[in-house]
């Protein structure tokens, strides 16, 4: 069976809605990925190095990222001389094929977030300024509560001008509570309170957002570090997920953000946000590659129901859409 | 800083050339490739960069480069000097409407900065140019977007004009002006929700509060650490409004900004300021020829050294000079070094500079934050004259003594200690290494 038969057929088993959502915020990014695909696949006649020349840029502008690119297109000369592939054609299998490798990984670490039923679940967000930490914790919340879960929400973004009116407006838009303390206190302590508050009241899950800052900050390192420190230590085998939240319009610093955010926090897994824009994100998959950091969650836009789980199948789907429909 | 700089990646080039005694066209075609992996590693868009090479290589493999005796220098100097006029002069300037109030009108993506960097701007307006401005919160989409601006109002102690989040921000455009004139502001500045460029109503929404407030600037604010995207998004900001100027936001943190040169290219406008920090004070000119620098990962010598000579008396100089060489260097001068140091441009940016800093060890390390900065000055204006001038008889209790009087810990004090050592060392072999090459060359640096 062909790659794309394959996928197509694992695809079709899942919620139509659900994958058609994620074909629909994809749009913009899977039409142009996949159109200068398909045109450069027409266009060539065979396999040779100028076709390899143009598949960089397309992945380059991507924001793949120089080194990925290169040795993925290595990869794949090596395949299509294994192969003794002639037509451009089917590249195009393996180009996805090689995709969906590198998003899953080896060991195919869980993409699933780490909730779990009859515990406390602990989820703290980390992430530079304006990347989306506080609108991805509203529609996290959302989503959770849509699931039956109880939710409670941290506003540990002390620092930021109305960061906790607008966690605050998420919350009431969710119907869920937020636990605060006033600007400019220590983020340590209100996500302490919170944490007793959560216990007290039982919930499920406590989405603990922070302030954004800028990763060579030392300092703003230095106090997020401490934050998970007191989650650590109030609940043992917390936090059960530090999530990055990256905006897919980041160039190649995301993957500095990665890891120095994972030095201070131990990042477990990645939230992807304003894909409904042209931008790709293509660094996730160096992100992956070199740090085995997988992404979690996808933002799709900044309405409460613009957050989908994320699935390497169904995103390299978005991608690839009308080859896959193809096949 | 993840990436290889352009300099140590031309090494490898050099190396293979120096063996030969001559450049050859290949040679150049190599190097040009070098370069070309330096700025699609710091975002510059693919297609710039094409562009960019295109041009580079013709001037390259003309005498400048094959002529001269150090290609690689010839090269970064070359490649340099077309990045920064790619960038534009220096132009802060902002424009002062004939019948006031001037309307800035900040547009940009979600998350680029516009809010804050409006608080910056007008805190520079009334600081530079001695400016009344007035804010204006026409942000009505993002949650506690109207409070966000009301906060850095009252933080600066400015009106904010807002009609809540249920009327229409061309509304709020119109009578933000009327109001502004009433009470005589000169400035209106007027932040706007973020938008993606392919949103057509809100797209369309901005170019009709565009109609209605006519404003003399368009600010397009976007953030340093865009990747490729970067000339879609300022492209379609362009086209659909025109915009005068743009803001880069977040240039404190570790990203090379290439984008810078693909909105450069993108839009031909021209970058106004920078975003350096979280702080109302923290806006400043941009600086093409040091963008460029950043961009490349590195800087170069020649810069470096032009800007020690119009910087420093050349008396103090030669005296300075002497002191490296001898390495009779105190902390005194350290001090000295540093403000110049400061009046140049970003320390780590001019450690960057020093051909072989990357390979010191101790050196590398050295993170420079404003903050460390000023650990750095306290600890040493700490110090006895004694000490300054003596480093060596800094003991621990001396040690202590300082950190307590600095405000900052013994370890600090350490690092610095050993730190100083280090730089002294380097500028002995500094200085002779470029003795007699480089008559009266200033190292004014540390
Ligand atoms: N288009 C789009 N905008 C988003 C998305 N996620 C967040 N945003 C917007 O990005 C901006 C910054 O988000 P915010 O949550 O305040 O970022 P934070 O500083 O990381 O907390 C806001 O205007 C959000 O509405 C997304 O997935 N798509
Ligand atoms: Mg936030």
């Amino acid at each position: 069976m062909s790659f794309f038969k394959k996928l197509k057929e694992k695809i079709s088993k899942q919620k139509d809605s659900v994958t058609a959502k994620f074909k629909e915020g994809l749009e913009k990014t899977r039409s142009s990925f996949t159109e200068s695909l398909n045109e450069l696949v027409s266009r060539y006649r065979k396999v040779d190095e100028e076709f390899f020349e143009e598949l960089e840029e397309i992945l380059i502008t991507a924001d793949v990222g120089v080194q990925t690119v290169m040795d993925l297109i290595d990869e794949l000369k090596k395949e299509v001389k294994r192969r003794n592939i002639q037509e451009p054609k089917e590249v195009r299998a393996a180009i996805s094929e090689k995709l969906v490798e590198i998003y899953q990984g080896e060991d195919g670490a869980p993409t699933d977030l780490n909730i779990e039923d009859g515990r406390l679940n602990i989820v703290l967000f980390v992430g530079v300024n304006g990347v989306g930490k506080t609108t991805t914790i509203g529609k996290l919340a959302h989503r959770l509560k849509e699931e039956g879960k109880s939710v409670l929400l941290a506003a540990g973004d002390t620092f930021r001008a109305g960061a906790i009116e607008q966690l605050e407006v998420w919350g009431d838009r969710v119907g869920v509570d937020v636990i605060k303390q006033s600007a400019g206190s220590d983020p340590a302590a209100v996500v302490y309170d919170a944490i007793q508050a959560a216990r007290s009241r039982k919930v499920d899950v406590l989405l603990c957002d922070t302030a954004g800052r800028l990763q060579n900050k030392m300092n703003l390192m230095k106090e997020l570090e401490k934050v998970k420190r007191v989650i650590e230590r109030e609940i043992p085998g917390a936090p059960h997920e530090v999530l990055l939240v990256l905006d897919a319009t980041t160039g190649q610093n995301a993957m500095s953000q990665a890891r120095q955010f994972s030095e201070a926090t131990n990042v477990t897994g990645i939230a992807l946000t304003k894909l409904d824009g042209t931008a790709k994100g293509g660094i996730v998959l160096a992100i992956r590659n070199e740090l085995n950091i997988p992404v979690k969650l996808v933002g799709l836009g900044e309405k409460m129901d613009d957050l989908e789980k994320f699935d390497a199948e169904k995103y390299v789907y978005g991608l690839f859409a009308d080859l896959v429909d193809e096949a | 800083m993840a990436f290889e700089g352009l300099a140590n990646r031309l090494q490898n080039t050099m190396a293979k050339i120096r063996g030969k005694g001559k450049v050859s066209e290949a040679d150049v075609k190599e190097m040009m490739r070098e370069v070309r992996l330096a700025l699609l590693e710091a975002d510059v868009n693919y297609k710039v960069v094409k562009d960019f090479i295109k041009k580079v290589s013709e001037r390259a493999v003309g005498q400048e480069v094959m002529k001269s005796l150090t290609p690689g220098q010839q090269v970064i100097k070359v490649v340099k000097e077309e990045l920064t006029e790619l960038m534009g002069g220096e132009q802060s300037k902002i424009a002062v409407s004939k019948r006031p109030p001037t309307v800035i009108l900040m547009a940009g993506l979600q998350g680029a900065g516009k809010t804050t960097t409006t608080g910056k701007l007008a805190n520079y307006l009334r600081k530079k140019h001695n400016r009344n401005p007035l804010l204006v919160a026409a942000d009505i989409y993002r949650p506690a977007a109207i409070k966000q601006l009301e906060t850095l109002g009252k933080q600066l102690g400015m009106p904010v004009f807002s009609l809540g989040d249920k009327v229409s921000p061309v509304e709020i455009a119109k009578q933000a002006l009327e109001y502004a004139k009433n009470e005589h502001h000169d400035y209106v500045l007027i932040d706007t929700a973020g938008r993606l460029h392919i949103d057509e109503n809100l797209m369309d929404e901005l170019k009709q509060v565009k109609e209605a407030a006519n404003p003399d600037e368009i600010f397009l604010v976007v953030d340093a650490m865009t990747g490729q995207d970067a000339v879609n998004v300022a492209k379609s900001f362009h086209d659909e409004l025109g915009i005068t100027g743009v803001i880069l936001t977040k240039l404190d943190g570790d990203t090379r900004g290439g984008a810078a040169l693909s909105i450069r290219a993108a839009t031909g406008a021209p970058i106004k300021f920078a975003g350096m920090g979280e702080k109302l004070d923290a806006l400043e000119p941009f600086h093409p020829e040091r963008m460029a620098s950043r961009i490349l990962g590195m800087g170069d010598v020649l810069t470096l050294i032009e800007k020690a000579q119009e910087n420093v008396d050349q008396e103090k100089a030669k005296q300075l000079e002497e002191k490296m060489r001898t390495m009779s260097f105190t902390f005194d001068d350290f001090l000295e070094q540093l403000e110049q140091v400061r009046n140049m441009g970003p320390l780590d940016e001019l450690i960057s500079m020093l051909p072989g800093a990357g390979k010191m060890k101790g050196l590398k390390n050295i993170q420079v934050d404003e903050k460390q900065l000023s650990h750095v000055e306290a600890i040493i204006r700490s110090m006895t004259k004694e000490e300054k001038e003596k480093p060596e008889i800094i003991n621990a209790s001396r040690r202590k003594r300082i950190a307590k009087g600095s405000g900052t810990s013994v370890q600090e004090v350490n690092r610095l200690l050993k730190q100083f050592e280090e730089m002294k060392k380097m500028m002995k072999q500094m200085t002779s290494m470029t003795k007699g090459k480089r008559k009266g060359f200033k190292f004014p640096f540390m």
